[in-house]
Formats: structure tokens, sequence, C-alpha cells
């Protein structure tokens, strides 16, 4: 008789005990640049985690989200590094995601493994990161991924020389490699590779470079905000687009809140991306709705929000697949070859490298009746991963 | 040949961008002994003003040059009988501290009012486009630019020179006291080349907003440029900045026409060398 009341006093303390794990509060950190020169893309990543959270609800199963933001205003590993730490030891965070530069996401790689926490990357585009641990997932693109397609687009548009000018850092040289293997390959030349330096504001000189090159186009990569508009501007006023030079790059040059500023002197480039906010689907409408609701804005929207958007997916999927327990191998698990509909189109997290494997799309700057601007998307390569990786190796 | 021709051309547009965005800091280094970190804030306020003017009210480009520099000078007066009255003749210390502080507050409230993305100025159609030198063709903006670079310094140079004015601010900077003991009131003075040197600041930001575009982060973006235009060509001197700009202007279009790899390290070597020779700049003058 006293064993069964044990027993039964046993399993009532077992019920409640789990009742109690059943209804917890799983708190995901977010690390970001939310002040500073790169506010706006950390304003990005809420409204993205804004608007998943507004459609999905703030719940998985009986587990209440909540989130945590950290600020990072600069690139800065080891502040990126201390607010990880003190994220998962102090606020005992389950999920770590954000990360807009790739430095920052570095720095925190080797954390993970012991705080038992995976990292979903929001932004960071270089494509090492995911090697550096096997708890990295990651739903934006690489500068490999967006920067391929276009050589190809260029050759068969009829040009065999072109000239590559990118900005003196890492995704510049990136973009670089990224275009010259794509285009050699395809069969054409590079006859020039420069690298400016990140601060270059006069931009005259280097297109006089250009036309001196005697190449048909230019393959352009610079960081967007104030740089990009100076040399869409020099391209213009020097006469290169007159001169019928045309201009490749990837989308990083016309993001959606660079191109009010841009307006018609971007008119035309071509350039290749993951995401447009003018992407034609239901799924697309549902979130730029949201997500223009949550900035404020409607003018500030652009790509790191479905960065944004999509992490909250997986990392929900996450805590479904793990019931809420904190199991970051079998959280990283449950979504290798995880498919969904995103906002940018069909998408997939590849079970190799964790990343992101999804459609790249050929955009040109196109007017609106009312007079904006935006990235009239016209051509689609489907199902593109990562071949950055592959060239590493 | 071709090509040095269209480097000089390329050169002295920047250079006279350069210039027209400095001088004002020359002025109040130099003639008034303050170290204004803060200069660049308030050629931001003048970019941003010009912007809202031409851009969201639709006045016309002359019209939002006019209200740039005056709304930029109403908005400096307070600061300055606020503000900036007290550190004059300050260590340059707490001018430092006082001035990059007004700066962070400025960036502050541009984020929060205007908004983090770029702003730009609507051109008028006669400033757009380019036009053909014969060997290679220039942006017209960039003419129009080297002519206000070139209209500022006459200007400049003949109000210190030539005038009543000027022969009292060159007074009450090189003795205050004096100056006052002969009946200059210096404390007006002060205020209106205060005003003169932010008016021309927001006149700097407007015409170079093509090469420096308009954004929250201008000001400590391009603080270390304008400061070393007025090191090199030497603090309140108007042919000093003139020449530094034209120097340092042509030093960075040729090397990053020639070696765009090796970024600003011919601007840089350069401006060591001139700071090695001549340590109070170009045309500084002897304490």
């Amino acid at each position: 008789m006293k064993r069964i009341a044990m027993a039964a006093l046993a399993a009532l303390a077992l019920t409640t005990m789990s009742g109690i794990a059943s209804a917890d509060t799983i708190k995901v950190g977010v690390v970001g640049p939310f002040s500073g020169p790169f506010a706006l893309q950390g304003k990005n990543f809420k409204a993205g985690i804004d608007a998943y959270m507004t459609l999905n609800g703030n719940t998985v199963g009986d587990d209440t989200i909540e989130i945590l933001y950290r600020d990072v205003p600069q690139p800065d590993p080891a502040q990126s590094r201390a607010l990880a730490q003190e994220l998962v030891v102090k606020e005992g965070v389950q999920y770590l995601t954000g990360f807009y530069f790739t430095p920052d996401a570095m720095a925190v790689t080797p954390l993970l493994e012991q705080a038992n926490v995976p990292l979903v990357i929001m932004n960071a585009a270089t494509s090492a990161i995911v090697t550096k641990s096997p708890l990295v997932v990651r739903t934006s693109f690489t500068t490999w991924q967006t920067s391929t397609p276009i050589a190809k687009v260029a050759y068969d548009r009829g040009v065999s020389k072109i000239i590559s000018v990118v900005s003196d850092y890492g995704p510049g040289v990136d973009a670089e490699n990224a275009f010259k293997t794509a285009f050699e390959a395809a069969g054409g030349t590079v006859v020039e590779a420069i690298r400016m330096p990140l601060s270059t504001n006069d931009f005259s000189p280097i297109m006089q470079r250009i036309k001196d090159s005697g190449a048909q186009a230019v393959f352009a990569f610079l960081p967007s905000g104030p740089t990009t508009l100076g040399f869409v501007k020099a391209y213009n006023q020097n006469g290169l687009k007159q001169a019928g030079i045309q201009f490749f790059a990837p989308g990083d040059l016309t993001q959606e809140s660079d191109l009010p500023a841009l307006g018609d002197t971007a008119e035309g480039i071509l350039t290749t991306f993951h995401y447009a906010v003018s992407h034609d689907s239901p799924e697309n409408k549902t979130f730029v709705e949201a997500a223009q609701k949550a900035i404020g804005n409607p003018a500030e929207l652009s790509f790191p929000a479905v960065g944004a958007y999509d992490a909250m997916h997986v990392i929900y999927k996450m805590i479904e697949a793990t019931g809420g327990e904190q199991d970051a191998q079998k959280a990283v698990d449950a979504v290798k070859g995880l498919a969904w509909q995103s906002p940018r189109g069909p998408v997939e997290i590849d079970p190799e490298t964790r990343h992101i494997t999804q459609n790249i799309y050929l955009r040109e700057v196109g007017k609106n009746e009312d007079g904006t601007y935006y990235n009239k998307e016209i051509q689609t390569f489907e199902k593109q991963g990562d071949p950055g990786l592959a060239a590493a190796k | 040949m071709q090509t040095i021709f269209s480097i000089a051309v390329d050169a002295l547009a920047y250079g006279m961008v350069l210039f027209v965005i400095s001088i004002g800091l020359s002025v109040t280094m130099g003639l008034m002994r303050v170290v204004n970190l803060a200069h660049g804030a308030f050629a931001m306020i003048g970019g941003y003003i010009a912007s809202y003017a031409a851009r969201d009210l639709g006045l016309g480009y002359g019209f939002a040059v006019l209200i740039a520099v005056f709304g930029t000078i109403l908005i400096a007066i307070p600061v300055e009988r606020l503000l900036y009255r007290r550190i004059y003749g300050a260590p340059e210390l707490t001018q430092v501290l006082m001035t990059i502080g007004i700066t962070f507050c400025i960036i502050g409230i541009t984020n929060f009012v205007f908004g983090p993305t770029l702003k730009t100025i609507p051109l008028p159609a006669e400033l757009q486009g380019s036009v053909d030198l014969g060997f290679r063709s220039i942006a017209t903006q960039r003419l129009f630019a080297i002519v206000c670079g070139l209209a500022v310094a006459l200007a400049l140079w003949y109000l210190v020179e030539r005038t009543s004015f000027g022969i009292k601010l060159r007074a009450a900077v090189d003795d205050a006291a004096m100056a006052a003991a002969l009946g200059v009131k210096t404390e007006i003075v002060y205020a209106v080349s205060f005003a003169i040197a932010v008016g021309l600041a927001a006149f700097g930001g407007v015409v170079g907003a093509e090469l420096l575009p308009v954004e929250p982060y201008y000001a400590l973006r391009y603080m270390v440029t304008f400061l070393v235009v007025v090191s090199v060509g030497g603090a309140g001197s108007i042919p000093g900045a003139l020449l530094a700009c034209l120097l340092l202007g042509g030093i960075d279009t040729a090397g990053r026409y020639l070696m765009p790899e090796f970024g600003e390290f011919f601007f840089y070597l350069a401006v060591i060398a001139i700071v090695c020779i001549f340590p109070r700049g170009l045309a500084g003058r002897a304490k």
C-alpha cells in the first residue's frame, strides 16, 4: 500500500514537473547592428522577426518564445562573442541568431558546442562560416551564391571581355573570385580586376580606368550605402552608360532601401540576388505586408528582413522537433533537408552544408507607375547552392 | 597625354569640392581658434535641409541652396550662443570634447528625424548630364562645383583681406583684448564669422553632395578628410587651403587611377611629408 502511494506520488510529481517543462519560455538571442551606421540592417532583422511572430504566433506547442536583442553597432568580433556568451550564460537562451557581419558570426562559432546552442545566421555571407561548427545553419545567402549567375548572364548577352571592380574587403574579394571563376568557365575573359579601398568617395578615376581597359562591360561589387550611390552616379556622369558599357552586379548594389536615392541613375542595371521585395508570390505578399507594418517606413524594407523571417521559421521547426528541450545537435539535425516556401521562393536547408539552397533571380531596376523604383525579376536560376564552399576545398 | 589631362580634370574637380566643404573649418580653426569637429555635422544639416526643400517641398535648386545655408545658420546661432561661446580660447581638449559631443547629438537627432537612408538633392536639368570637353566628358555638376569653389575662394579672400570687417576679424583674432579696447565689438565679430563658417559648411555639404552623399554618419565619415585639408593647408589661410585641396586632390586622383590597390597610401604619404616639412601647413602663420 505504502509502495503504491509512493509510486503514485512520484508519478504525480513527474507529470506536474513535465507539465511545467512543456509550458516553458524559450529564449532566442538576436545579435545584430541595432544602432550606428548599420542600424537599418538591424531594423530589418527586427521587422522580419516581428512579421514571423505576428503571422505564426509567439508559441510553439506549449512553449512561449521570447526574443532578446543585443546590439553590436559595427563589426566587432570580441564584443559580439561577449554578448553571445552573456546571452547563453546569464539569460539562458536556447538559440542564437542574427549576425549581420561575418567576423561577428565567426567569433561565436567556438562557443556553440559547449553551450549546446544552435546558431541560425540571418545574414553574414562568407561561405566558410558553416564549416566552423556543425551547429551553424544559414538562411541568407553567400556572395558566391549571388555573384555566380550574373557571370552567365553577362556572357549570354554577348560580353566576352569584362572588367571587375570591387571594394577591397572580404565580400568584395569573394565577389571578384566568384565572378571570375564563373565567367572564365563560360568562356569569357576578365581583362582587369581592380580592388578599391572601402573609403573611396570619388570614382571618376576608376571610371577612366574602366574606359581605358577596353572592356565591353563592368562587374562591380560595393557594400550598400553611400559608396554605391557615388559609384553608380560616376558610372552615369562619366559617360560609360552612353558609351554602351554594360553594368552587372550582385543585388547588394541595388538594395531596396538605396533605390530612392539611386533613382534613375540605376535604371537598367542588371543584378542577381536571392530576394527582391517586389517578388511576385502570395507568400511574399503576406510577408511584405506584415514586415512593412513592423518596420514603419515601407521604403526601408530590404533583404535582411527575409533572412530573419526564414531564420525564425527554422528556429520554430527546431523547437517543434526537440519539444522545447535544449538539444542543439538534435535541433540542427531536424532541419537538415527542411524545405519550405519562403517569401523569396522555394528554399531548402542543404543537409551537407547547412546553407540555404534557393532560387537566384536576375533583376533589372525598373520604374513603378508612381515614380518609385524597384527590382524587377526577369529570369530565375533555380536551386542554387553555394559554389563558394566547393571553390575553397 | 589624354590620360594626364583626364586625371588633371578629375583632380581639379575633386580638389574644388574638398575646398568648398573644408574652407569653413579652416576659418573656424585658423581665425577663431576653435577646433570645430562638428563642422561636418553642420555641412550635413545643410545637405538635409536642401534635400528636404528640393525633394519634399519641390523648390528649385537655387532656392534649396539658399534655404540650406540660412537654415543651417539659424540652427547654429543658438548653438553658438549657448555652447561655442564658452569654449572660445579654451584649451584644445575642451574644444574637441565639446564639439565631438555636439556631433554625436546631431547624428542622433538626424537619424531619428530623417531615418538612416541616403538622401539626395535633385539637380536642376542644367546641372544634370555631362559636358564634352573634347578629349573626355565631365559631369556638369563637377564644373559647377569648380566654379563655386573659385567664387568662394575669391569672396572670402576679399572679405578677410580687403574689407573693414576683415580687419576687425584679424585684429580680434590676434589680440582680442586690445581689439576690444579699441572699440571692436569682438563678440559680434566672432558671431558673424561663426555664422559665415557654418554657412560655408552648409554650402559645401550641398554642392559636394554628389561626391559625399548625405546620410546621418556623414559628420564622422569625412571628419578626417576635412581635418587633413586644414592641417596641410595651414589653418585660416584661404590660398593655403586652396593649394592643399588641389595638391591632395591631384595626388589622390592620380594614385587611384594608376594604382588603386594601394588605396589611400599616397594620399597619407603626401600628408605626412607635407606636415613634416611645414608643421604649420603650407601657408600657416607662426603663432
